[in-house]
């Protein structure tokens, strides 16, 4: 059990933990700030197996982006705060049947099917650069396209709220 | 840091507590000063006095502030959101703290020497807002979602100008390391990014009145971020009590205060390595001049910590001279007219790094 491991574990647990609790939680802004500890401990998973930019990144794009503004929709939606999430069970059996077979089956492909990789820890490489040469190389036509589409999106919500603006003057 | 903790103890988890503990041991006794030196700032801005009570001129003032606040019963008001309540001001002040880890304090110590620096604490400070929204909400409290919700807004929208000014720098530096870009900046002032950098050449004063704008941009902003006065819209007393923490009391209110003084220090921090050199000395080292090799990283650890601090009583004096802006005008600041300017200076940047 080096530094490594019990880092880990300490990831792990927080992930599996709050995904429970998003999963669980009849409140949907307590889902939502379980949310945020499950992506951070992601992001941190991310990080022990050396791809520092995509950690880096999870955290900018569903912590500082996606989770913000979840929260701002939820809390400025008074009817969403308001309503109970059926977060109960029902069904049980067949629920249990059909559940214990799919992950049974695919535990098993996992624990007996699977060539395992055994490989010693990566080495905590600078990934960021090799990220950047692949983007504008090998990749570029997806990169540009990709970039095409934020702008669509940005122009089409723009120009939603503007619509909406110019109605409320009339 | 790390490394010669674990060759001197040989304890791993010991020597990352160790240098993960570090900025703490500078953190405390700077927000105890700051806290005293805004006071101070503030009292002589407006002909006051300031505390005179406590030892010499009111010095240990915040020390018994400090113990005072230990002693406070620790309220929680009813029909609030107990477990999240508790927890938002600890993730407020992670967020904050978080950032020093990518801050270059000399070029012996730095927490993390990943490349991603300046890129991971843009992302990190998503915590903070986080933090902000989480104790906002469970408050329970309409004043404090307000001050939560302005508060957030603010953050956001602030990140954008923030973010341009940041990538043309690291476009014309290459680099997004704070630890390289403050080596690259080394020995004279003359060599710091705002005076157009250490390569001498027609660029070089081409470039200096485009960064003098990407630096204000890049203060302004940060002031913005930071929920300072003339922005300091989520605590404004004068409308919403005190904002986000108006339920808070206690050790609590205080973890929020260390949290925003931490924040403080680290934004100026931010701009001293990007545009003034970081922990680089203006004048040369005496420890090289004397021959003492030691001396140096403490000189750097000194001129860090001088640089934030001067940057840290700039934003003192902005908000004991200048008056609040409104939510509009907070707005219009932000996207008419630091954004545009910011892409203009970008391109210009971008264009001239290629030139």
């Amino acid at each position: 059990m080096n530094l490594y491991d019990i880092i880990f574990y300490l990831f792990a647990l927080v992930t599996i933990v709050s995904g429970f609790f998003v999963v669980t939680s009849k409140n949907i802004v307590h889902a939502a700030f379980n949310l945020l500890f499950t992506f951070f401990g992601v992001a941190g998973l991310y990080v022990l197996l050396g791809a520092d930019f995509i950690a880096v990144v999870q955290i900018l794009v569903y912590v500082g982006g996606i989770l913000i503004l979840l929260l701002f929709g939820v809390m400025l939606t008074n009817k969403v705060v308001n309503v109970d999430i059926r977060a109960g069970a029902g069904h049980i059996l067949p629920a249990v049947i059909g559940i214990g077979i799919l992950w049974g089956a695919l535990t098993a492909m996992i624990a007996f099917k699977t060539n395992w990789i055994e490989n010693p820890a990566p080495e905590m490489n600078p990934t960021t650069a090799g990220i950047g040469n692949l983007l504008i190389t090998d990749y570029v036509l997806v990169f540009e396209l990709l970039g095409i589409l934020l702008l669509i999106a940005l122009i089409g919500a723009a120009s939603i709220a503007r619509r909406e603006t110019e109605e409320l003057k009339d | 840091m790390y490394e010669s903790l674990v060759e001197i103890t040989g304890l791993e988890i010991f020597a990352a507590f160790v240098s993960a503990a570090m900025p703490v041991a500078f953190l405390v006794p700077f927000v105890i000063i700051a806290v005293y030196l805004e006071r101070k700032v503030s009292a002589h801005m407006q002909d006051r006095l300031g505390p005179m009570r406590v030892g010499y001129h009111g010095l240990l003032q915040t020390i018994a502030d400090f113990f005072k606040l230990i002693q406070k019963e620790d309220i929680v008001a009813e029909g609030i959101d107990k477990k999240f309540f508790n927890f938002a001001p600890f993730l407020v002040f992670a967020g904050s703290y978080a950032v020093y880890a990518a801050l270059p304090f000399s070029s012996k110590y730095i927490g993390s020497e990943t490349d991603l620096g300046i890129f991971y604490i843009i992302a990190i400070s998503g915590l903070v807002v986080a933090g902000i929204l989480m104790a906002g909400w469970t408050s329970n409290n309409k004043y404090s979602l307000y001050g939560a919700m302005r508060s957030a807004a603010q953050i956001i929208s602030y990140e954008i100008p923030t973010a341009l000014v940041i990538l043309s720098i690291i476009m014309w530096t290459g680099t997004m390391s704070l630890a390289t870009m403050s080596e690259m900046q080394t020995a004279y002032f003359w060599n710091w990014n705002i005076l157009g950098g250490p390569e001498w050449g027609i660029t070089k004063f081409v470039l200096i009145p485009f960064l003098l704008v990407a630096f204000i941009i890049l203060y302004v902003s940060t002031l913005a971020e930071v929920n300072r006065t003339p922005f300091d819209m989520p605590e404004a007393e004068s409308e919403l009590v005190a904002g986000y923490h108006t339920e808070y009391s206690g050790m609590k209110f205080a973890m929020f205060f260390l949290a925003e003084y931490g924040n403080m220090f680290a934004v100026s921090a931010i701009v001293s390595v990007i545009f003034f050199g970081g922990y680089q000395s203006p004048f040369g080292y005496l420890g090289n001049t004397l021959g003492i090799e030691w001396l140096v990283p403490f000189e750097q650890v000194f001129w860090f910590a001088a640089k934030g601090i001067f940057f840290v009583f700039v934003q003192m004096w902005l908000r004991w001279t200048l008056p609040r802006v409104r939510v509009d005008q907070l707005m219009t600041i932000c996207w008419k007219y630091l954004i545009p300017y910011s892409f203009v200076n970008l391109l210009v940047i971008g264009i001239i790094t290629l030139l």
